[in-house]
Protein backbone atom coordinates (compact mmCIF):
# COMPACT_ATOMS: atom_id res chain seq x y z
CA UNK A 1 0.00 0.00 0.00
CA UNK A 2 1.22 3.47 -0.86
CA UNK A 3 2.72 5.32 2.07
CA UNK A 4 0.40 8.30 1.78
CA UNK A 5 -2.71 6.14 2.09
CA UNK A 6 -1.78 4.97 5.59
CA UNK A 7 -3.44 6.34 8.69
CA UNK A 8 -1.29 8.14 11.25
CA UNK A 9 -1.34 5.05 13.47
CA UNK A 10 -0.30 2.78 10.59
CA UNK A 11 2.43 5.15 9.44
CA UNK A 12 3.71 5.57 12.99
CA UNK A 13 3.85 1.79 13.49
CA UNK A 14 5.88 1.39 10.29
CA UNK A 15 8.20 4.21 11.26
CA UNK A 16 8.73 2.84 14.77
CA UNK A 17 9.52 -0.60 13.39
CA UNK A 18 12.04 0.97 11.04
CA UNK A 19 10.16 -0.19 7.92
CA UNK A 20 10.09 3.37 6.66
CA UNK A 21 12.45 6.29 7.25
CA UNK A 22 11.60 9.91 7.94
CA UNK A 23 13.20 10.87 4.62
CA UNK A 24 10.97 8.40 2.77
CA UNK A 25 7.91 9.89 4.45
CA UNK A 26 8.90 13.42 3.45
CA UNK A 27 9.61 12.35 -0.14
CA UNK A 28 6.34 10.44 -0.46
CA UNK A 29 4.25 13.37 0.76
CA UNK A 30 6.12 15.95 -1.31
CA UNK A 31 5.54 13.80 -4.38
CA UNK A 32 1.86 13.43 -3.53
CA UNK A 33 1.52 17.19 -3.23
CA UNK A 34 3.15 17.66 -6.62
CA UNK A 35 0.57 15.30 -8.08
CA UNK A 36 -2.66 16.61 -6.58
CA UNK A 37 -2.17 20.02 -4.95
CA UNK A 38 -2.75 21.81 -8.26
CA UNK A 39 -6.27 20.37 -8.30
CA UNK A 40 -7.08 20.55 -4.59
CA UNK A 41 -5.41 23.82 -3.49
CA UNK A 42 -5.45 22.75 0.14
CA UNK A 43 -2.42 24.80 1.16
CA UNK A 44 -1.68 28.50 1.34
CA UNK A 45 1.96 28.04 2.35
CA UNK A 46 4.09 24.93 2.04
CA UNK A 47 7.27 24.10 3.86
CA UNK A 48 10.20 23.42 1.53
CA UNK A 49 11.21 19.88 0.73
CA UNK A 50 14.88 20.72 1.39
CA UNK A 51 14.23 21.95 4.94
CA UNK A 52 12.13 18.93 5.80
CA UNK A 53 14.55 16.47 4.20
CA UNK A 54 17.44 17.95 6.18
CA UNK A 55 15.44 17.44 9.40
CA UNK A 56 14.45 13.97 8.26
CA UNK A 57 18.04 12.92 7.62
CA UNK A 58 19.10 14.10 11.06
CA UNK A 59 16.20 12.23 12.59
CA UNK A 60 17.00 9.03 10.70
CA UNK A 61 20.66 9.28 11.70
CA UNK A 62 19.79 9.69 15.37
CA UNK A 63 17.33 6.82 15.28
CA UNK A 64 19.70 4.15 14.02
CA UNK A 65 19.66 1.11 16.24
CA UNK A 66 17.20 1.40 19.09
CA UNK A 67 14.14 3.27 17.78
CA UNK A 68 12.46 5.18 20.55
CA UNK A 69 9.77 7.33 18.99
CA UNK A 70 6.89 9.51 20.14
CA UNK A 71 3.41 9.24 18.57
CA UNK A 72 3.88 12.18 16.19
CA UNK A 73 7.56 11.75 15.42
CA UNK A 74 8.21 12.13 11.67
CA UNK A 75 4.47 12.38 11.04
CA UNK A 76 3.60 14.77 8.18
CA UNK A 77 0.98 17.15 9.55
CA UNK A 78 -0.77 20.23 8.22
CA UNK A 79 -1.83 23.23 10.28
CA UNK A 80 -4.74 25.54 9.51
CA UNK A 81 -3.48 28.96 8.56
CA UNK A 82 -5.11 30.76 11.48
CA UNK A 83 -2.85 28.92 13.95
CA UNK A 84 0.42 30.76 14.53
CA UNK A 85 3.65 29.11 13.43
CA UNK A 86 6.97 30.66 14.42
CA UNK A 87 8.77 31.94 11.34
CA UNK A 88 6.12 30.63 8.96
CA UNK A 89 3.53 32.83 7.25
CA UNK A 90 0.14 32.80 9.01
CA UNK A 91 -2.34 34.61 6.76
CA UNK A 92 -5.76 33.61 8.10
CA UNK A 93 -6.78 33.51 4.45
CA UNK A 94 -6.79 37.30 4.51
CA UNK A 95 -5.06 40.10 2.65
CA UNK A 96 -4.88 41.77 6.05
CA UNK A 97 -2.37 39.19 7.30
CA UNK A 98 -0.91 38.34 3.89
CA UNK A 99 2.63 39.13 5.09
CA UNK A 100 2.26 38.17 8.76
CA UNK A 101 5.07 35.96 10.10
CA UNK A 102 4.38 35.20 13.76
CA UNK A 103 7.33 35.46 16.16
CA UNK A 104 5.99 32.51 18.20
CA UNK A 105 4.21 29.16 17.93
CA UNK A 106 0.65 28.58 19.07
CA UNK A 107 0.64 26.26 22.10
CA UNK A 108 -0.84 23.43 20.04
CA UNK A 109 1.97 23.86 17.50
CA UNK A 110 4.58 23.86 20.29
CA UNK A 111 3.08 20.60 21.49
CA UNK A 112 3.07 18.82 18.13
CA UNK A 113 6.51 20.16 17.22
CA UNK A 114 7.94 18.95 20.53
CA UNK A 115 7.32 15.44 19.18
CA UNK A 116 9.33 16.21 16.05
CA UNK A 117 6.52 16.03 13.52
CA UNK A 118 6.85 17.67 10.11
CA UNK A 119 4.67 20.70 9.51
CA UNK A 120 4.11 20.27 5.77
CA UNK A 121 2.35 23.59 5.44
CA UNK A 122 -0.48 25.91 6.35
CA UNK A 123 -3.91 25.06 5.04
CA UNK A 124 -6.51 27.23 3.37
CA UNK A 125 -9.57 28.57 5.17
CA UNK A 126 -12.34 31.09 4.80
CA UNK A 127 -10.93 34.47 5.72
CA UNK A 128 -10.50 34.63 9.52
CA UNK A 129 -12.36 31.28 9.65
CA UNK A 130 -15.61 32.99 8.68
CA UNK A 131 -17.41 30.75 6.24
CA UNK A 132 -18.54 27.24 5.41
CA UNK A 133 -16.85 26.61 2.06
CA UNK A 134 -13.31 28.19 1.86
CA UNK A 135 -14.76 30.40 -0.88
CA UNK A 136 -14.15 33.40 1.36
CA UNK A 137 -10.38 32.86 1.34
CA UNK A 138 -8.45 35.76 -0.16
CA UNK A 139 -6.31 33.11 -1.89
CA UNK A 140 -9.17 31.35 -3.67
CA UNK A 141 -11.15 28.26 -2.67
CA UNK A 142 -9.89 24.74 -1.98
CA UNK A 143 -11.60 21.87 -3.79
CA UNK A 144 -13.37 18.78 -2.57
CA UNK A 145 -11.18 15.74 -3.38
CA UNK A 146 -14.30 13.69 -4.10
CA UNK A 147 -15.44 16.12 -6.76
CA UNK A 148 -13.42 19.23 -7.46
CA UNK A 149 -16.51 21.14 -8.61
CA UNK A 150 -17.75 21.01 -5.01
CA UNK A 151 -16.71 22.84 -1.86
CA UNK A 152 -14.52 21.04 0.70
CA UNK A 153 -16.56 22.68 3.46
CA UNK A 154 -15.29 25.35 5.78
CA UNK A 155 -13.80 27.02 7.36
CA UNK A 156 -11.10 24.32 7.89
CA UNK A 157 -11.67 23.18 4.29
CA UNK A 158 -7.97 23.16 3.42
CA UNK A 159 -7.16 20.89 6.37
CA UNK A 160 -10.01 18.49 5.58
CA UNK A 161 -9.20 18.40 1.86
CA UNK A 162 -5.50 17.84 2.58
CA UNK A 163 -6.31 14.84 4.79
CA UNK A 164 -8.82 13.39 2.31
CA UNK A 165 -6.43 13.88 -0.63
CA UNK A 166 -3.53 12.24 1.26
CA UNK A 167 -1.60 15.53 1.21
CA UNK A 168 -0.88 15.11 4.93
CA UNK A 169 -1.52 12.29 7.36
CA UNK A 170 -3.50 14.48 9.77
CA UNK A 171 -4.17 18.15 10.36
CA UNK A 172 -5.13 20.73 12.92
CA UNK A 173 -8.28 22.71 12.30
CA UNK A 174 -10.31 25.17 14.33
CA UNK A 175 -14.02 25.11 15.02
CA UNK A 176 -16.14 28.10 16.02
CA UNK A 177 -19.57 27.02 14.76
CA UNK A 178 -18.75 23.81 12.91
CA UNK A 179 -15.53 24.65 11.08
CA UNK A 180 -13.87 21.31 11.90
CA UNK A 181 -16.91 19.04 11.75
CA UNK A 182 -18.58 20.37 8.60
CA UNK A 183 -15.51 20.17 6.30
CA UNK A 184 -14.67 16.74 7.77
CA UNK A 185 -18.17 15.62 6.74
CA UNK A 186 -17.83 17.19 3.28
CA UNK A 187 -14.48 15.46 2.67
CA UNK A 188 -15.27 12.07 4.26
CA UNK A 189 -12.73 12.30 7.09
CA UNK A 190 -12.85 12.49 10.89
CA UNK A 191 -13.07 15.87 12.64
CA UNK A 192 -13.19 16.45 16.38
CA UNK A 193 -14.16 19.65 18.14
CA UNK A 194 -13.00 19.23 21.73
CA UNK A 195 -14.89 20.63 24.72
CA UNK A 196 -14.41 24.39 25.00
CA UNK A 197 -11.41 24.75 27.33
CA UNK A 198 -9.92 21.32 26.60
CA UNK A 199 -7.31 22.61 24.13
CA UNK A 200 -5.34 25.83 24.41
CA UNK A 201 -6.34 28.67 22.09
CA UNK A 202 -3.06 30.52 22.64
CA UNK A 203 -1.77 31.46 19.20
CA UNK A 204 -5.07 30.78 17.44
CA UNK A 205 -6.02 34.02 15.69
CA UNK A 206 -9.20 35.01 17.52
CA UNK A 207 -12.53 35.00 15.69
CA UNK A 208 -15.12 34.45 18.45
CA UNK A 209 -13.20 33.81 21.64
CA UNK A 210 -16.01 32.16 23.61
CA UNK A 211 -16.53 29.59 20.84
CA UNK A 212 -13.17 29.00 19.10
CA UNK A 213 -11.51 25.65 19.72
CA UNK A 214 -8.63 23.83 17.97
CA UNK A 215 -9.02 20.15 17.14
CA UNK A 216 -7.78 17.26 14.97
CA UNK A 217 -8.87 16.37 11.43
CA UNK A 218 -7.76 12.82 10.65
CA UNK A 219 -8.32 9.69 8.58
CA UNK A 220 -9.50 7.55 11.49
CA UNK A 221 -10.98 7.92 14.95
CA UNK A 222 -7.83 6.36 16.42
CA UNK A 223 -5.77 9.08 14.77
CA UNK A 224 -8.02 11.76 16.27
CA UNK A 225 -7.44 10.23 19.71
CA UNK A 226 -3.68 10.19 19.16
CA UNK A 227 -3.58 13.82 18.10
CA UNK A 228 -5.94 14.90 20.90
CA UNK A 229 -3.62 13.20 23.40
CA UNK A 230 -0.90 15.61 22.32
CA UNK A 231 -2.83 18.89 22.09
CA UNK A 232 -5.24 18.56 25.04
CA UNK A 233 -4.47 19.99 28.44
CA UNK A 234 -4.19 23.08 30.55
CA UNK A 235 -2.15 26.02 29.29
CA UNK A 236 -1.30 28.96 31.54
CA UNK A 237 -1.20 31.12 28.41
CA UNK A 238 -4.94 30.62 27.79
CA UNK A 239 -7.06 31.70 30.76
CA UNK A 240 -10.06 29.78 29.41
CA UNK A 241 -8.19 26.49 29.16
CA UNK A 242 -9.36 24.20 31.93
CA UNK A 243 -7.04 22.47 34.37
CA UNK A 244 -8.43 18.95 34.28
CA UNK A 245 -6.40 15.76 33.90
CA UNK A 246 -5.99 14.50 30.33
CA UNK A 247 -6.74 10.79 29.94
CA UNK A 248 -5.09 8.60 27.31
CA UNK A 249 -7.82 8.92 24.69
CA UNK A 250 -6.65 5.87 22.76
CA UNK A 251 -7.55 3.69 25.76
CA UNK A 252 -11.19 4.69 25.33
CA UNK A 253 -11.15 2.87 21.98
CA UNK A 254 -10.60 -0.53 23.57
CA UNK A 255 -14.33 -1.06 23.99
CA UNK A 256 -15.37 -1.80 20.44
CA UNK A 257 -19.11 -1.68 21.08
CA UNK A 258 -21.77 0.66 22.43
CA UNK A 259 -23.12 -1.61 25.15
CA UNK A 260 -24.54 0.08 28.24
CA UNK A 261 -24.60 3.41 26.46
CA UNK A 262 -27.74 5.40 25.89
CA UNK A 263 -27.73 7.19 22.56
CA UNK A 264 -30.06 10.12 22.10
CA UNK A 265 -31.57 11.15 18.79
CA UNK A 266 -32.78 14.76 19.00
CA UNK A 267 -36.00 15.06 17.03
CA UNK A 268 -35.33 18.71 16.15
CA UNK A 269 -32.37 17.66 13.98
CA UNK A 270 -34.53 15.57 11.65
CA UNK A 271 -36.96 18.13 10.32
CA UNK A 272 -37.53 20.30 7.28
CA UNK A 273 -34.38 21.20 5.36
CA UNK A 274 -32.65 17.85 5.90
CA UNK A 275 -31.70 16.24 2.59
CA UNK A 276 -33.38 12.78 2.24
CA UNK A 277 -30.07 11.07 1.39
CA UNK A 278 -28.40 12.52 4.49
CA UNK A 279 -31.45 11.64 6.57
CA UNK A 280 -31.31 8.03 5.41
CA UNK A 281 -27.54 7.65 5.90
CA UNK A 282 -27.72 9.04 9.43
CA UNK A 283 -30.71 6.86 10.35
CA UNK A 284 -28.89 3.78 9.09
CA UNK A 285 -25.88 4.78 11.19
CA UNK A 286 -28.15 5.04 14.24
CA UNK A 287 -29.45 1.55 13.46
CA UNK A 288 -25.84 0.33 13.34
CA UNK A 289 -25.16 1.88 16.76
CA UNK A 290 -28.16 -0.07 18.03
CA UNK A 291 -26.67 -3.26 16.58
CA UNK A 292 -23.45 -2.38 18.40
CA UNK A 293 -25.35 -2.53 21.67
CA UNK A 294 -26.46 1.06 22.20
CA UNK A 295 -29.87 1.93 23.62
CA UNK A 296 -31.46 4.37 21.21
CA UNK A 297 -33.95 6.90 22.57
CA UNK A 298 -35.52 10.03 21.16
CA UNK A 299 -34.81 13.24 23.01
CA UNK A 300 -35.66 16.89 22.55
CA UNK A 301 -33.38 19.90 22.36
CA UNK A 302 -36.19 22.43 22.02
CA UNK A 303 -34.07 25.52 21.31
CA UNK A 304 -32.33 23.96 18.30
CA UNK A 305 -34.29 26.07 15.77
CA UNK A 306 -32.79 29.32 17.14
CA UNK A 307 -29.19 28.10 17.42
CA UNK A 308 -28.14 29.68 14.12
CA UNK A 309 -29.66 33.05 15.04
CA UNK A 310 -28.00 32.94 18.46
CA UNK A 311 -24.70 31.91 16.98
CA UNK A 312 -24.60 34.57 14.29
CA UNK A 313 -25.33 37.34 16.80
CA UNK A 314 -22.75 36.21 19.35
CA UNK A 315 -20.02 35.14 16.92
CA UNK A 316 -20.25 38.35 14.88
CA UNK A 317 -20.35 40.53 18.00
CA UNK A 318 -17.20 38.86 19.32
CA UNK A 319 -15.61 39.06 15.87
CA UNK A 320 -16.31 42.77 15.49
CA UNK A 321 -14.52 43.33 18.76
CA UNK A 322 -11.64 40.87 18.12
CA UNK A 323 -10.99 42.25 14.64
CA UNK A 324 -10.81 45.83 15.91
CA UNK A 325 -7.11 45.14 16.48
CA UNK A 326 -6.45 45.25 12.72
CA UNK A 327 -5.89 48.97 12.48
CA UNK A 328 -2.74 49.10 10.38
CA UNK A 329 -0.52 50.18 13.28
CA UNK A 330 1.29 47.26 14.89
CA UNK A 331 0.92 44.44 12.36
CA UNK A 332 -1.08 43.55 9.30
CA UNK A 333 -1.82 45.56 6.20
CA UNK A 334 -1.58 49.36 6.19
CA UNK A 335 -3.06 51.30 3.32
CA UNK A 336 -0.40 53.22 1.41
CA UNK A 337 -2.09 56.52 0.71
CA UNK A 338 -3.67 58.02 3.75
CA UNK A 339 -3.33 61.47 5.22
CA UNK A 340 -4.60 61.11 8.76
CA UNK A 341 -5.03 58.48 11.43
CA UNK A 342 -8.77 57.92 10.97
CA UNK A 343 -8.37 57.51 7.23
CA UNK A 344 -5.50 55.09 7.85
CA UNK A 345 -7.74 52.91 10.02
CA UNK A 346 -10.68 53.02 7.64
CA UNK A 347 -8.84 52.42 4.39
CA UNK A 348 -6.49 49.79 5.83
CA UNK A 349 -9.50 47.83 7.03
CA UNK A 350 -11.34 48.46 3.78
CA UNK A 351 -8.42 47.12 1.74
CA UNK A 352 -7.43 44.31 4.12
CA UNK A 353 -10.80 42.61 4.75
CA UNK A 354 -12.89 40.69 2.24
CA UNK A 355 -16.69 40.94 1.86
CA UNK A 356 -17.72 38.22 4.34
CA UNK A 357 -15.47 39.53 7.09
CA UNK A 358 -16.84 43.03 6.53
CA UNK A 359 -20.39 41.72 6.57
CA UNK A 360 -19.80 40.00 9.90
CA UNK A 361 -18.02 42.97 11.42
CA UNK A 362 -20.98 45.10 10.35
CA UNK A 363 -23.50 42.65 11.78
CA UNK A 364 -21.58 42.36 15.05
CA UNK A 365 -21.04 46.09 15.37
CA UNK A 366 -24.74 46.65 14.77
CA UNK A 367 -25.67 44.01 17.39
CA UNK A 368 -23.42 45.73 19.93
CA UNK A 369 -24.34 49.31 19.04
CA UNK A 370 -26.22 51.68 21.29
CA UNK A 371 -29.94 50.97 21.22
CA UNK A 372 -29.64 47.43 19.84
CA UNK A 373 -27.34 45.79 22.40
CA UNK A 374 -30.12 44.39 24.60
CA UNK A 375 -32.32 43.32 21.69
CA UNK A 376 -29.57 41.36 19.96
CA UNK A 377 -26.46 40.66 22.03
CA UNK A 378 -28.14 40.48 25.44
CA UNK A 379 -31.00 38.43 24.06
CA UNK A 380 -28.67 35.98 22.30
CA UNK A 381 -26.61 35.53 25.47
CA UNK A 382 -29.75 34.59 27.37
CA UNK A 383 -30.85 32.17 24.66
CA UNK A 384 -27.36 30.65 24.83
CA UNK A 385 -28.01 29.86 28.50
CA UNK A 386 -31.16 27.99 27.46
CA UNK A 387 -29.40 26.12 24.65
CA UNK A 388 -26.78 24.97 27.13
CA UNK A 389 -29.56 23.92 29.52
CA UNK A 390 -31.12 21.82 26.73
CA UNK A 391 -27.88 19.85 26.50
CA UNK A 392 -27.49 19.52 30.28
CA UNK A 393 -31.01 18.08 30.50
CA UNK A 394 -30.53 15.76 27.51
CA UNK A 395 -27.30 14.42 28.99
CA UNK A 396 -29.14 13.47 32.17
CA UNK A 397 -30.89 10.84 30.03
CA UNK A 398 -28.26 9.92 27.44
CA UNK A 399 -24.50 9.39 27.11
CA UNK A 400 -24.17 10.76 23.59
CA UNK A 401 -26.33 12.48 21.00
CA UNK A 402 -26.21 11.54 17.34
CA UNK A 403 -27.24 13.88 14.54
CA UNK A 404 -26.38 14.82 10.97
CA UNK A 405 -23.41 17.21 10.56
CA UNK A 406 -24.69 19.15 7.61
CA UNK A 407 -28.18 19.27 6.07
CA UNK A 408 -26.86 18.34 2.59
CA UNK A 409 -23.72 16.84 1.09
CA UNK A 410 -21.06 19.35 -0.05
CA UNK A 411 -22.67 21.91 -2.35
CA UNK A 412 -21.15 23.23 -5.56
CA UNK A 413 -18.59 26.02 -5.61
CA UNK A 414 -20.39 29.29 -6.22
CA UNK A 415 -23.81 27.90 -5.29
CA UNK A 416 -24.30 29.94 -2.10
CA UNK A 417 -21.63 32.59 -2.39
CA UNK A 418 -24.13 35.39 -3.10
CA UNK A 419 -26.60 34.34 -0.44
CA UNK A 420 -25.01 34.77 3.00
CA UNK A 421 -28.07 33.57 4.91
CA UNK A 422 -28.25 30.29 2.95
CA UNK A 423 -24.54 29.81 3.64
CA UNK A 424 -25.13 30.40 7.37
CA UNK A 425 -27.96 27.84 7.40
CA UNK A 426 -25.55 25.08 6.35
CA UNK A 427 -24.24 25.32 9.95
CA UNK A 428 -27.64 24.49 11.46
CA UNK A 429 -26.57 21.20 13.08
CA UNK A 430 -23.14 22.24 14.34
CA UNK A 431 -23.60 25.62 16.04
CA UNK A 432 -25.52 24.27 19.06
CA UNK A 433 -22.62 22.22 20.43
CA UNK A 434 -20.37 25.25 19.91
CA UNK A 435 -22.70 27.46 21.94
CA UNK A 436 -23.01 24.84 24.71
CA UNK A 437 -19.28 24.03 24.64
CA UNK A 438 -19.84 20.26 24.31
CA UNK A 439 -17.36 18.08 22.44
CA UNK A 440 -18.51 16.70 19.10
CA UNK A 441 -17.02 14.50 16.41
CA UNK A 442 -17.88 14.10 12.75
CA UNK A 443 -17.24 10.72 11.11
CA UNK A 444 -18.10 9.37 7.65
CA UNK A 445 -21.42 7.45 7.50
CA UNK A 446 -22.09 7.00 3.80
CA UNK A 447 -22.24 8.59 0.39
CA UNK A 448 -24.81 10.39 -1.68
CA UNK A 449 -25.93 8.98 -5.06
CA UNK A 450 -23.48 11.40 -6.65
CA UNK A 451 -20.60 9.97 -4.62
CA UNK A 452 -20.15 12.74 -2.05
CA UNK A 453 -19.47 11.81 1.58
CA UNK A 454 -22.04 12.19 4.35
CA UNK A 455 -21.11 12.81 7.99
CA UNK A 456 -22.47 11.63 11.32
CA UNK A 457 -22.13 13.89 14.35
CA UNK A 458 -21.70 12.43 17.83
CA UNK A 459 -21.97 14.95 20.67
CA UNK A 460 -20.87 14.16 24.22
CA UNK A 461 -20.93 15.57 27.73
CA UNK A 462 -18.40 18.27 28.44
CA UNK A 463 -14.90 16.83 28.91
CA UNK A 464 -16.11 13.35 27.96
CA UNK A 465 -14.31 13.14 24.62
CA UNK A 466 -13.57 9.52 25.55
CA UNK A 467 -17.20 8.50 25.13
CA UNK A 468 -17.70 10.07 21.70
CA UNK A 469 -14.38 8.65 20.52
CA UNK A 470 -15.40 5.22 21.76
CA UNK A 471 -18.75 5.29 19.96
CA UNK A 472 -17.21 6.75 16.80
CA UNK A 473 -14.47 4.11 16.79
CA UNK A 474 -16.93 1.25 17.30
CA UNK A 475 -18.99 2.54 14.39
CA UNK A 476 -15.94 3.05 12.18
CA UNK A 477 -14.73 -0.50 12.81
CA UNK A 478 -18.18 -1.96 12.12
CA UNK A 479 -18.51 -0.19 8.77
CA UNK A 480 -16.40 -0.01 5.62
CA UNK A 481 -16.74 3.65 4.58
CA UNK A 482 -13.06 4.29 5.12
CA UNK A 483 -12.14 1.74 2.45
CA UNK A 484 -13.60 3.95 -0.27
CA UNK A 485 -11.11 6.71 -1.06
CA UNK A 486 -11.50 9.63 -3.46
CA UNK A 487 -10.10 9.47 -6.96
CA UNK A 488 -8.86 12.97 -7.74
CA UNK A 489 -9.50 14.20 -11.26
CA UNK B 1 -36.12 46.63 12.95
CA UNK B 2 -35.06 47.52 9.42
CA UNK B 3 -31.64 48.73 8.42
CA UNK B 4 -31.35 51.23 5.57
CA UNK B 5 -28.31 52.54 3.72
CA UNK B 6 -27.83 55.37 6.24
CA UNK B 7 -27.67 52.81 9.05
CA UNK B 8 -25.14 50.81 7.08
CA UNK B 9 -23.04 53.93 6.59
CA UNK B 10 -23.24 54.75 10.31
CA UNK B 11 -22.35 51.22 11.42
CA UNK B 12 -19.48 51.26 8.91
CA UNK B 13 -18.15 54.37 10.65
CA UNK B 14 -18.48 52.73 14.05
CA UNK B 15 -16.54 49.73 12.74
CA UNK B 16 -13.93 51.96 11.10
CA UNK B 17 -14.69 50.49 7.68
CA UNK B 18 -14.60 52.84 4.73
CA UNK B 19 -17.28 51.09 2.66
CA UNK B 20 -17.72 51.80 -1.02
CA UNK B 21 -21.14 52.85 -2.36
CA UNK B 22 -21.51 49.44 -4.02
CA UNK B 23 -20.81 47.70 -0.71
CA UNK B 24 -23.32 49.88 1.10
CA UNK B 25 -25.91 49.04 -1.56
CA UNK B 26 -25.18 45.31 -1.31
CA UNK B 27 -24.93 45.10 2.49
CA UNK B 28 -28.19 46.85 3.22
CA UNK B 29 -30.56 44.14 1.87
CA UNK B 30 -28.24 41.33 3.00
CA UNK B 31 -28.01 42.60 6.56
CA UNK B 32 -31.75 43.16 6.57
CA UNK B 33 -32.40 39.58 5.56
CA UNK B 34 -30.03 38.25 8.21
CA UNK B 35 -31.52 40.51 10.90
CA UNK B 36 -35.05 39.41 9.96
CA UNK B 37 -33.90 35.85 10.42
CA UNK B 38 -32.22 36.71 13.73
CA UNK B 39 -35.53 38.11 14.97
CA UNK B 40 -36.51 34.47 15.54
CA UNK B 41 -34.74 34.92 18.86
CA UNK B 42 -37.83 36.79 20.02
CA UNK B 43 -39.86 33.57 19.87
CA UNK B 44 -37.88 32.42 22.92
CA UNK B 45 -38.99 33.56 26.37
CA UNK B 46 -35.91 34.74 28.28
CA UNK B 47 -37.41 36.67 31.22
CA UNK B 48 -35.29 35.97 34.28
CA UNK B 49 -32.74 33.96 32.30
CA UNK B 50 -29.16 34.81 33.20
CA UNK B 51 -27.16 35.67 30.05
CA UNK B 52 -23.78 33.92 29.64
CA UNK B 53 -20.65 35.23 27.98
CA UNK B 54 -18.71 31.97 28.27
CA UNK B 55 -19.38 28.33 29.06
CA UNK B 56 -16.27 28.12 31.21
CA UNK B 57 -17.20 28.96 34.78
CA UNK B 58 -13.77 30.09 35.93
CA UNK B 59 -13.40 33.85 36.27
CA UNK B 60 -10.41 36.04 37.07
CA UNK B 61 -7.71 33.47 36.46
CA UNK B 62 -4.62 34.85 38.15
CA UNK B 63 -0.96 34.05 37.90
CA UNK B 64 2.03 35.07 39.91
CA UNK B 65 3.38 38.46 38.87
CA UNK B 66 6.87 37.20 38.15
CA UNK B 67 9.52 38.26 35.68
CA UNK B 68 9.79 35.91 32.71
CA UNK B 69 11.64 36.02 29.42
CA UNK B 70 9.68 37.69 26.62
CA UNK B 71 10.13 38.51 22.94
CA UNK B 72 13.10 40.74 22.19
CA UNK B 73 11.99 44.24 21.22
CA UNK B 74 13.17 43.95 17.65
CA UNK B 75 11.15 40.77 17.08
CA UNK B 76 8.08 42.15 18.80
CA UNK B 77 7.83 45.07 16.36
CA UNK B 78 9.04 43.15 13.30
CA UNK B 79 5.55 42.87 11.80
CA UNK B 80 4.85 46.58 12.03
CA UNK B 81 3.95 48.15 8.67
CA UNK B 82 6.13 51.16 9.47
CA UNK B 83 8.73 50.85 12.20
CA UNK B 84 11.18 53.60 13.07
CA UNK B 85 13.75 53.29 15.86
CA UNK B 86 11.84 50.37 17.34
CA UNK B 87 8.55 52.29 17.40
CA UNK B 88 5.42 52.11 15.27
CA UNK B 89 5.05 55.18 13.11
CA UNK B 90 1.56 56.55 12.42
CA UNK B 91 0.29 59.70 10.65
CA UNK B 92 0.27 62.96 12.61
CA UNK B 93 -2.44 63.09 15.23
CA UNK B 94 -1.69 66.69 16.29
CA UNK B 95 -2.21 69.56 13.91
CA UNK B 96 0.84 70.94 12.18
CA UNK B 97 1.79 74.48 13.08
Amino acid sequence: MSLVKLSLKELQDQFTRGDVSAAEIVRAYCLRMTQVEGKIKAYITRNTKETMLADAHTMDQNLKGWRKTSPLMAMPLAVKDNICTDGMLTTCGSRMLGQFVPPYDASTVTRIRSQQCFVLGKTNLDEFAMGSSTEHSAFGPSRNPWNVAHIPGGSSGGSAAAVAADECVAALGSDTGGSIRQPAACCGVVGLKPTYGRVSRYGLVAFASSLDQIGPITKTVMDAAILLNVIAGHDPLDSTSVDLPVPDYTKALKKKHAKRLTIGVPTEYFTEGLDPEVDMAVREAIQELHVLGGDIIEVSLPRTPVAIATYYVLATAEASSNLARYDGVKFGLRSKHTKDLLEMYETSRQEGFGPEVKRRIMLGTYALSSGYYDAYYGKAQAVRTLIRQDFVEAFEQVDVLVTPVMPTPAFKLGEKIDDPLQMYLSDMYTTSASLSGNPAISIPCGFSQSGLPIGLQIIGRSFEEETILRVANAYELATTWRNTRPVIR
Amino acid sequence: MGINQDHVRHVGQLARLHLSEEEIEAFSPQLNEILRYVDELNTIETDGVEPIASVVDQANVLREDALKPCLPHEQAVANGPEVIDGSFRVPNILENR
